[in-house]
């Protein structure tokens, strides 16, 4: 195959990545999209292996079934509550792919068709994969363990945010002196493996410590952006290796991630940089000022479900707490035994309900609720002043009304207008609060039931109490 | 004028234009499908496992060939994880027969 032809190929599978995302924009489409990023990838993988025919076909096959087959397992079995590691991990392999393919191509350029020595352009691009790679490799092992809880094995894994004097300081040197070995790199006329090394090494240090300060509530704009670098680090493998496909792809992967990040800052009403910075969600423990004067009206599972029957629009909020009880099942149920007595029942999703962007909506999905009575929060927000209860499952933050008030903490944080229903039901385990360490003033409305207990519990309750 | 374009520019031309294809369809995305996306975006940034298969190739094995190898077996757990998930996830979201 000539390289004319080739690169004809690449092009034929970089239209199917963009058809890929482009299906995306609704469920109906979403499918046949995923068939085009799978065909899309075949040709890539098909026509690479084309041109190497005469090289050695049978490791790259056997390393390729041996990878396919763990990820086939791993994506089999994998529970849709634990998708956000499984994403973390994800990324975690395209990082130090793009390390190893870069120590190669450091080796043996004429093995990629570039010149040999490497033109100082290449060790540019090629010290920007690679950097970019190790930091996505080491950041997203250690995001990795903070959603996987393993902070009690192992400190760096903590889902409080790491946090020691002059942080940010030693990331700069670092980032610094990393930079300087990179240019020691591109500078030198034969391979420079001494600087290389020390630079990658670097590198992977750095992923760890821009990781380790951000608190587990911010863990949605940590993968997305995880999920933006990885995409950069395989753009940067491109642009060494003059390989168009690679960074057309690397740059959708990268632009996505980028947006998704942006989104979830918006929705928790954070800075980019306040985020990156971290130390955020550590335990501000002081939280309820003067709330113990305060009453809350509590009442049991019959009573919630009394309220809902008789009403006829019901707006269900579900936040992580209800995945974390795994009660979506119990409460697609509800649902069903409240639609047939002609209740009028929706979802009500805000952003960052999940721990990654769009969990939520899995998550009931695989519940079998039918999507289009999901809703997203714009889409939503307006009709709860016509809604007779909203029933908050788990939620906190996202439904404060402190975000109205200027000079609280959370002012301008874009919030489910559930204050504006006419009964409000709220389950909780406790009325301790949300990630932001803040009171609720909508615990202790008039029109506010609080049911406490285990979701799951609750729930099946409810269902019980409405045969 | 003249002389042929360095590749470097070539490769920031096609950047750029993906980027802003990228940011266009992205924005199209439904958030109700964003964790698929994710993954799939995850699967997508997994191609450079051509890379991979080309520092993997060359008979004269050292360690360049090797770690390509490797690179090879770590990309190939992502393609297929990464397509499989989001396969699973969107089947999630069939529309149910009533």
């Amino acid at each position: 195959m000539s390289a004319n032809q080739l690169t004809l190929w690449y092009l034929v599978a970089s239209v199917c990545f963009i058809l890929a995302l482009k299906g995306l924009s609704h469920p109906e489409t979403a499918r046949r999209g995923n068939w085009f990023g799978i065909a899309g990838m075949t040709i890539a993988v098909l026509t690479t292996i084309a041109v190497v025919a005469r090289g050695r076909i049978d490791l790259i096959l056997i390393a390729m079934l041996a990878g396919g087959m763990v990820g086939a397992v791993v994506a089999r079995r994998v529970q849709m509550t634990q998708m956000p590691e499984l994403v973390a991990a994800m990324h975690s392999l395209v990082g130090m792919a793009a390390v190893l393919i870069a120590i190669a191509a450091v080796n043996n350029p004429a093995a990629f068709g570039v010149a040999d020595p490497l033109p100082t352009g290449n060790k540019l691009e090629l010290f920007i994969g690679t950097f970019v790679g190790a930091i996505t490799f080491s950041g997203s092992v250690i995001a990795f363990g903070k959603l996987a809880g393993l902070g009690k094995q192992f400190r760096l894994f903590s889902s409080a945010p790491v946090v020691f004097p002059a942080q940010h300081w030693l990331n700069l040197v670092l980032a610094l002196v990393m930079v300087g070995f990179g240019a020691a790199f591109f500078m030198a006329d034969d391979k420079a493996w001494t600087a290389f090394f020390v630079m990658t090494a670097i590198a992977f240090v750095l992923g760890v410590l821009i990781i380790i300060p951000i608190g587990g509530a911010d863990m949605p704009v940590v993968i997305s952006m995880l999920n933006s670098y990885s995409g950069w680090a395989a753009a940067g493998i491109g642009f060494s290796l003059n390989n168009a496909m690679l960074i057309i792809a690397g740059s959708l992967v990268g632009s996505s991630g980028a947006i998704l990040s942006y989104i979830m800052c918006r929705a928790m009403n954070r800075s980019f940089v306040s985020v990156i910075l971290g130390g955020f969600g550590a335990a501000e423990g002081s939280a309820a000022q003067g709330g113990t004067d305060k009453t809350v009206r509590s009442g049991a599972a019959e009573d919630a479900a009394f309220l809902m029957a008789n009403a006829e629009n019901v707006i269900i909020v579900p936040g992580y707490g209800l995945a974390v009880a795994r009660a979506q099942h119990a409460v697609k149920e509800m649902a069903h035994k409240l639609q047939q007595k002609g209740v009028n029942v929706r979802y009500a999703i805000h952003p960052v309900a999940g721990r990654m962007p769009g969990h939520m909506n899995v998550l009931l999905a695989e519940a079998e609720v039918p999507y289009d009575q999901v809703f997203e929060m714009e889409d939503i927000n307006s009709e709860f002043g016509n809604a007779d209860v909203a029933l908050v499952l788990g939620a906190n933050d996202v439904v404060n009304p402190l975000a109205y008030e200027k000079g609280s903490p959370i002012y301008g944080m874009p919030i489910l207008d559930v204050v504006k229903a006419r009964n409000v039901l709220v389950n909780k385990r406790s009325m301790a609060s949300g990630y932001a360490g803040l009171d609720n003033p909508l615990f202790y409305m008039d029109k506010t039931m609080m049911v406490f207990g285990d979701a799951k519990k609750v729930v099946e309750d409810i269902v019980k109490a409405l045969d | 004028m003249g002389a042929a374009v360095d590749p470097t520019i070539i490769n920031l031309v096609v950047f750029v234009l993906a980027v802003f294809v990228g940011y266009h369809v992205i924005w199209n995305v439904t958030p109700a499908l964003h964790t698929p996306l994710m993954s799939v975006t995850n699967a997508i940034s997994s191609v450079i496992i051509v890379g991979a298969i080309l520092a993997a190739a060359p008979h004269d094995t050292d360690f360049g060939s090797v770690l390509g190898v490797v690179a090879v077996a770590l990309a190939a757990v992502n393609v297929a994880g990464g397509f499989l998930v989001t396969y699973r996830m969107l089947e999630m979201f069939r529309k149910k027969k009533k």
